[in-house]
């Protein structure tokens, strides 16, 4: 007689409470010998919850289907030129960084959750961790599926991976993920599940996915798609960890907060990468980052940090902060991109007439004040054929790795924003209280840190000279400098029949 | 506060003195001038006379900017690692003050960056 089938339920009981068991020919600690370490304690792994009940296979049947979707589109897209119905080739600085800064750390995190998924002892949080995993993977290569087609039009999107470990501004996601991947376990998945997923990940989603969606690139928009139901298990997964631990022991709580202080902080700076694409490089924006920190960490953060209260758990350290940089935070970090644009291996460009308008009534308290004369300098000093770029290179902070531009916004927003302690002798320079606070809370791990420029000098990159250290990072002349007048702005202007002098403007840009 | 590791820590400095060949780094920022978005760094010969900083070093760095050559030099105000200092324009660096990854700061009193916007 045939079993009966068990329900689903049952099944998901099976796959991740019935598959572990007390090892006796070697002790459960050399085992698993990374899940203690970090001094969480579990007591009972059998609490574990895993809030999204899906055995392994119902998660290949629901992937499965997602991807014959995804590539049918991707398919259609290329058939059909869809590039050329984008609201314009600058749109794809957005996609060039993407590409090389955002695509490898899901590769990073793919890493991460795969050796999590080996090394938790409880059975519910490997299989949580695994199916992590393989999403984590699955997000890298299917962004570089979708992002391929654009590489056979366009410049700069030819080696994400080997310029992810050179490239100066490259070095600031890389860092996040390598700083998350070289912790223990519990605290890589507080800073990629709660921090970054849970808490952060809004921000970063809004602008790729709806910036795609506003600016014609359906390739995107579907990738995004095929991704928003894993986001979303990974996102339910990074409550759960902290809430789990947290009911564990009372004595978790002081090491959970401490790394929730810090991966807010550290993926909260990786993410101004993130504001300068949201109200710069896409052609149509959205929405503003300011207006994306209100929605998505002011008002849904602080309501989860609320309910988290009854923990003992507070919001994260300098968060207000944060919340007070959103009114500078893109323009800050467009300014230092159209200053080395000769050093980016996308294109950048000064913000339309339209586009400053947009900031102004975006940011009514600071671009017209503080941004809009330097756009409008430049633009005054292309016109008449004076610009030039920065010839010097910029101060790194040592841990976020970001030149060292931010200011005191809150007091002083012109007065640069300088932090620095002494360890062993040395000196290390921080952007702000919550790099110092990282720096001096673990010295021996950032005293490690690659900072490129001092690479650079210290003559591991290529030459002394731009022209050197550009061809270390793959970066071709076609690659780098203004977006009007490259390659990728020519091509673009004999598709749409216009005249390539022409200044880029959009008629989207409505 | 150390590190929590499961095996020890490696004991690393990537950026000591002796990786630079014979060099220190230095960082010099413009106040009030931010169109330099960051203070700028140099891999300097600590033996190099802190006038030859000025003329070869700032100089051509610097003078991107409009104000540059309207600096009154006599009057310019110099902090190094947050210390007011008056610079020995014919001494050396390190006999300045001036080390390895130290942040030099300079005021020019009465220039105020483009259309006086800090910038």
């Amino acid at each position: 007689m045939a079993a009966k089938r068990l329900n689903l339920r049952k099944r998901y009981e099976l796959l991740t409470r019935g598959m572990g068991w007390e090892t006796t020919y070697q002790k459960m600690d050399d085992v698993f010998p990374y899940d203690t370490f970090e001094g969480i304690k579990i007591t009972d792994w059998d609490k574990w919850e895993d809030p999204f009940r899906l055995t392994m296979d119902s998660y290949w049947k629901f992937q499965a289907e997602k991807e014959k979707k995804l590539y049918a589109i991707i398919d259609s897209f290329a058939q059909n030129n869809g590039q050329t119905n984008l609201s314009d080739a600058s749109y794809l600085s957005a996609i060039k960084l993407f590409l090389t800064g955002v695509t490898p750390l899901e590769y990073g995190a793919h890493q991460g959750f795969a050796h999590l998924g080996r090394h938790f002892r409880g059975e519910g949080a490997r299989v949580a961790c695994q199916m992590q995993a393989i999403d984590e993977l699955r997000h890298a290569q299917t962004q570089i599926h979708t992002i391929s087609h654009y590489n056979k039009h366009f410049n700069g999107l030819h080696d994400p991976f080997y310029q992810f470990d050179r490239v100066w501004y490259l070095s600031v996601p890389k860092s996040f993920i390598e700083d998350a991947q070289s912790a223990g376990p519990f605290e890589f998945i507080t800073s990629i599940s709660f921090a970054f997923e849970y808490v952060l990940t809004n921000l970063l989603f809004v602008p790729f996915m709806s910036g795609a969606a506003y600016n014609g690139d359906m390739a995107t928009t579907t990738f995004g798609f095929s991704a928003q139901s894993d986001e979303s298990r990974h996102m339910t997964l990074g409550l759960e960890i902290i809430k789990f631990m947290l009911e564990q022991h009372e004595d978790n709580l002081p090491i959970i907060q401490g790394w929730i202080d810090k991966h807010f902080w550290r993926a909260y700076r990786l993410l101004a990468l993130v504001s300068a694409m949201q109200d710069y490089m896409l052609t149509n924006s959205p929405m503003s980052w300011k207006e994306a920190w209100e929605v998505y960490f002011v008002e849904n953060g602080g309501a989860l940090f609320e309910d988290l209260g009854r923990y003992g758990l507070k919001m994260p350290k300098y968060h207000e902060l944060a919340t007070a940089e959103s009114e500078h935070l893109s323009h800050q970090v467009w300014s230092v991109f159209c200053l080395l644009g000769n050093a980016t291996g996308f294109h950048a460009f000064l913000p339309t007439e339209e586009k400053m308008d947009w900031l102004s009534e975006k940011y009514p308290d600071t671009f017209d004040k503080y941004y809009r004369p330097r756009f409008e300098y430049w633009a005054k000093q292309k016109a008449e054929g004076t610009f030039e770029y920065i010839k010097g290179l910029p101060q790194l902070c040592q841990v976020c790795q970001i030149p060292m531009i931010f200011t005191e916004v809150e007091s002083d927003p012109m007065q640069l924003s300088f932090r620095d302690t002494k360890h062993n002798g040395d000196r290390y320079h921080f952007c702000s209280d919550g790099c110092k606070d990282i720096f001096e809370n673990e010295p021996e791990k950032y005293t490690q840190a690659w900072l490129p420029v001092h690479q650079i000098f210290q003559g591991n990159c290529g030459g002394p000279t731009l022209e050197e250290v550009l061809e270390w990072y793959k970066f071709a002349p076609e690659d780098v400098s203004d977006y009007i007048g490259s390659q990728d702005h020519q091509r673009w202007q004999e598709w749409k029949g216009k005249d390539k002098d022409t200044p880029a403007k959009t008629e989207a840009n409505g | 506060m150390t590190i929590n590791a499961r095996d020890g820590y490696v004991d690393i400095v990537k950026d000591k003195v002796e990786n630079f060949h014979g060099n220190q780094l230095v960082y010099v920022c413009w106040d009030d001038h931010l169109i330099f978005s960051a203070a700028q760094a140099f891999p300097l010969p600590p033996e190099m006379p802190f006038g030859a900083l000025i003329s070869e070093v700032m100089t051509p760095v610097f003078n991107l900017h409009p104000d540059f050559a309207k600096i009154d030099w006599p009057a310019v105000e110099w902090t190094v690692d947050g210390e007011k200092f008056s610079p020995d324009m014919e001494a050396s660096l390190k006999d300045n003050g001036v080390d390895h990854k130290s942040l030099i700061r300079f005021k020019t009193p009465g220039l105020m960056g483009i259309n006086g916007t800090r910038y």
